[in-house]
């Protein structure tokens, strides 16, 4: 009962706001803030509560294809639960202030809610086909969101983009949603490991799964923004930052990895995806850390991160770690929520300047958000020992090393690079002298808005250890109990290494600069991924438009419709010249045609 | 010498020619009306010499022939009122009764 509340409190939210509420723009918020501090409590209830799942059936196509609609809580949906929830009140929160002076702020309300209607959705879902449509659900809502300032082209470009980008993932995910079902005939997870074990000496099982759970990961790449369809993520920064915390950093894009996690033991029974998993992510990984460090807008430069990190984890699932991969996603969610609303924060006391050379020296101007948002990138980067993200990137990075020695290398190295793109931002963003006359005046954000931050930096610096120190629960949870005295690699201590490397190198480079003094223009352009898309596009749009242009020009137009007409015209051309005007000419005609017939007739 | 079937056969076959040349060849639209009435008497020569000559199986003459024949006379007979009523309308128009001089009808 409980479970069904979580998940449609928020709905209810939504449907009040539209049809009811949506000319009181106050009246709206506190409903969707309501709505979602109603989920929260009714997590932290289900949280301590025992493991259960209820459900019931939706369609029944004969015996085959039963579709349920079911909730489910495991260990795995109740602390998702959590960071969702939680990650989702204070980001409704700071909403409050942040909106604040947005006309359609009961609009932005209406879909924040509907989009946590989706990801519970996606977080409660039992089985494939209901997880799909909350999948989809999400997608639609996060259209709405990056599309709230529509009024704005790129806003509504990168919306777009987003949403088509997604589809082709999506695409994937509902191929691979068909193959498990004709390969298992259920769709339900529970019902689906032990449907595992018991064909797993088929043939044709080995040469099937693989594919199944490539097309199941497909979604996730779409979802998880992974290479090659990373690109619509940084454009989704064009929406409002709230939500740039809310579903593109903390929750939805954290669905893909969530769905791995979710079907782990199909990914371990194929592996050979699983390789492939490991590879995409370690790509995207290393890749996204590259293009962040060149990067000037102080949302992108986060935007990429998350890619990065994003990649950790599905890197994880790819090393059989999937309670490494939860723990980062717990983690990641916590200290990104804090450092997308600490930007957004900055934003709003810069009058929507985004870009951090025009920042600078805002240590002094805005004292809280500059405190949080050191905590948020002292998590994001590792510091040792004392952050979250140190211990849920060791963990990670472990999994690695026991994976293959290439793919520890290429996780260090993102580490590294974490460290210096984070120390750059950080820098030049709150440290160093003014440089533009808004930095000069900015201002701290309202109460309304830095309490939430104050709130998520604390499982940002605190939490984990604290939780790994006393909580039997959480290890046992994420399946972390680990012994570090078998490992090859001293891995905290690489990674240590890194982190120093990084940061360091970030503070020579970076102290007392005004303007960057490195250029990689391939970095700074993203790899060229956009222009290489643009041009493919181009290419593929070409070609079909000229395809389908020869066949109606020539073919339709030419074949068909001025066929006919040149029939007839040309039969009406022949014909005419029998009328000659002459009455007496057509007597002859008359005559010979006679003449023609009964030789016709007559004939033996 | 009997005349056979042959010999009236032959005289309205000549006929028919006659009034189809005539109607070929003439140009006065009223000529060319009576050739035309030519040639449908040609044709009822031909079904009375029939009748007489292939009488039915009972001896008597085929009256399928000479009902035939008076059915054209009829039809004859109106179409030369519904002709030449065409033709004094036409002349009324047109001012001529010359047959090439009424060509408005091409292409």
């Amino acid at each position: 009962m409980l479970a069904w509340l979580i998940l449609f409190a928020p709905l209810t939210a939504t449907a009040l706001i539209l049809l009811v509420t949506k000319s009181s723009r106050q009246l709206s918020a506190f409903l969707s803030v309501g709505a979602v501090g109603a989920s929260f409590l009714a997590s932290v209830v289900v949280f301590f509560g025992p493991d259960f799942t209820t459900q019931f059936n939706w369609l029944e196509f004969g015996q085959r294809l039963i579709i349920p609609i079911g909730l489910t809580i495991d260990k795995l949906s109740r602390t998702m639960l959590l960071v969702v929830t939680g990650v989702g009140l204070l980001v409704h929160v700071y909403s409050l202030g942040y909106m604040h002076e947005d006309r359609s702020e009961s609009r932005y309300f209406a879909g924040l809610s509907l989009f946590m209607f989706s990801m519970l959705g996606i977080v409660l879902a039992n089985n494939f086909v209901m997880m799909f449509i909350f999948w989809e659900l999400v997608g639609a809502s996060s259209w709405l969101l990056i599309g709230h300032w529509y009024e704005k082209a790129s806003a509504a470009d990168a919306a777009k983009k987003a949403f088509l980008v997604n589809r082709l993932g999506d695409f994937g995910f509902m191929l691979g949603i068909l193959v498990v079902w004709s390969l298992f005939g259920t769709v339900v997870f529970a019902e689906l490991k032990p449907a595992v074990e018991r064909i797993s000496n088929d043939a044709t099982f080995a040469v099937i799964l693989p594919a199944a759970v490539l097309l199941l990961f497909m979604g996730a790449v779409g979802k998880s923004a992974q290479m090659p369809l990373h690109v619509w993520l940084p454009d989704a920064m064009e929406g409002p930052t709230p939500v740039s915390a809310l579903i593109h950093a903390a929750t939805m894009v954290a669905a893909g990895v969530y769905l791995m996690v979710r079907i782990d033991f199909l990914v371990i029974a194929a592996p050979t995806a699983q390789t492939v998993i490991a590879w995409v992510g370690m790509i995207t990984a290393v890749m996204a850390a590259l293009m962040a460090t060149q990067q000037n807008d102080i949302k992108r430069i986060l935007a990429y991160s998350t890619l990065s990190q994003l990649g950790y984890m599905i890197g994880a699932i790819g090393f059989a770690a999937s309670g490494a991969a939860m723990f980062h996603l717990f983690t990641h969610a916590c200290f990104k929520a804090l450092l997308f609303l600490g930007a957004g924060s900055v934003i709003h006391g810069m009058h929507h300047e985004q870009d951090i050379w025009q920042m600078g020296g805002l240590k002094n101007k805005m004292p809280i958000t500059f405190l949080t948002f050191a905590i948020g990138t002292a998590a994001l980067v590792g510091f040792p020992y004392l952050s979250s993200g140190f211990y849920s990137k060791d963990s990670i990075l472990i999994a690695a090393g026991a994976k293959s020695w290439i793919f520890l290398v290429m996780g260090l190295f993102t580490a590294a690079l974490t460290a210096f793109y984070m120390t750059r931002l950080f820098i030049v963003a709150f440290l160093n002298k003014p440089r533009s006359e808004n930095a000069k005046h900015a201002g701290e954000s309202p109460m309304v808005m830095w309490v939430p931050l104050a709130i998520l930096a604390v499982p940002s610096i605190l939490a984990m250890p604290f939780l790994l120190g006393r909580s039997s629960t959480l290890t046992e949870v994420l399946g972390l109990a680990h012994d570090h005295s078998k490992d090859a690699w001293n891995v905290p201590l690489l990674a240590m290494f890194m982190f120093v490397w990084g940061v360091g190198l970030a503070f020579i480079i970076y102290r007392n600069r005004d303007r960057d003094p490195l250029r990689f223009p391939l970095l700074a352009h993203k790899f060229y991924f956009d222009e290489i898309y643009a041009g493919l596009i181009a290419i593929t749009h070409d070609l079909l438009a000229k395809l389908s242009g020869f066949f109606d020009k020539y073919i339709l137009d030419g074949l068909l419709v001025r066929g006919a007409t040149t029939l007839a015209f040309g039969t009406g051309f022949v014909l005419r010249f029998f009328q000659v005007g002459n009455a007496q000419a057509y007597a002859i005609f008359f005559g010979l045609g006679v003449i023609v017939l009964l030789y016709l007739a007559v004939r033996p | 010498m009997p005349l056979t079937l042959h010999d009236y056969l032959l005289v309205s076959g000549l006929l028919f020619a006659v009034g189809f040349t005539g109607v070929l060849v003439r140009r006065n639209i009223l000529v060319i009306y009576m050739c035309l009435e030519i040639m449908l008497n040609a044709a009822n020569l031909a079904l009375v010499a029939f009748s007489r000559f292939r009488p039915a199986a009972d001896g008597m003459p085929d009256y399928h022939g000479q009902v035939l024949v008076f059915f054209i006379i009829t039809v004859a007979a109106a179409e030369v009122a519904v002709g030449l009523a065409i033709i004094v309308a036409l002349y009324r128009a047109r001012n001529t009764t010359q047959i090439n001089e009424i060509n408005r009808l091409q292409y």
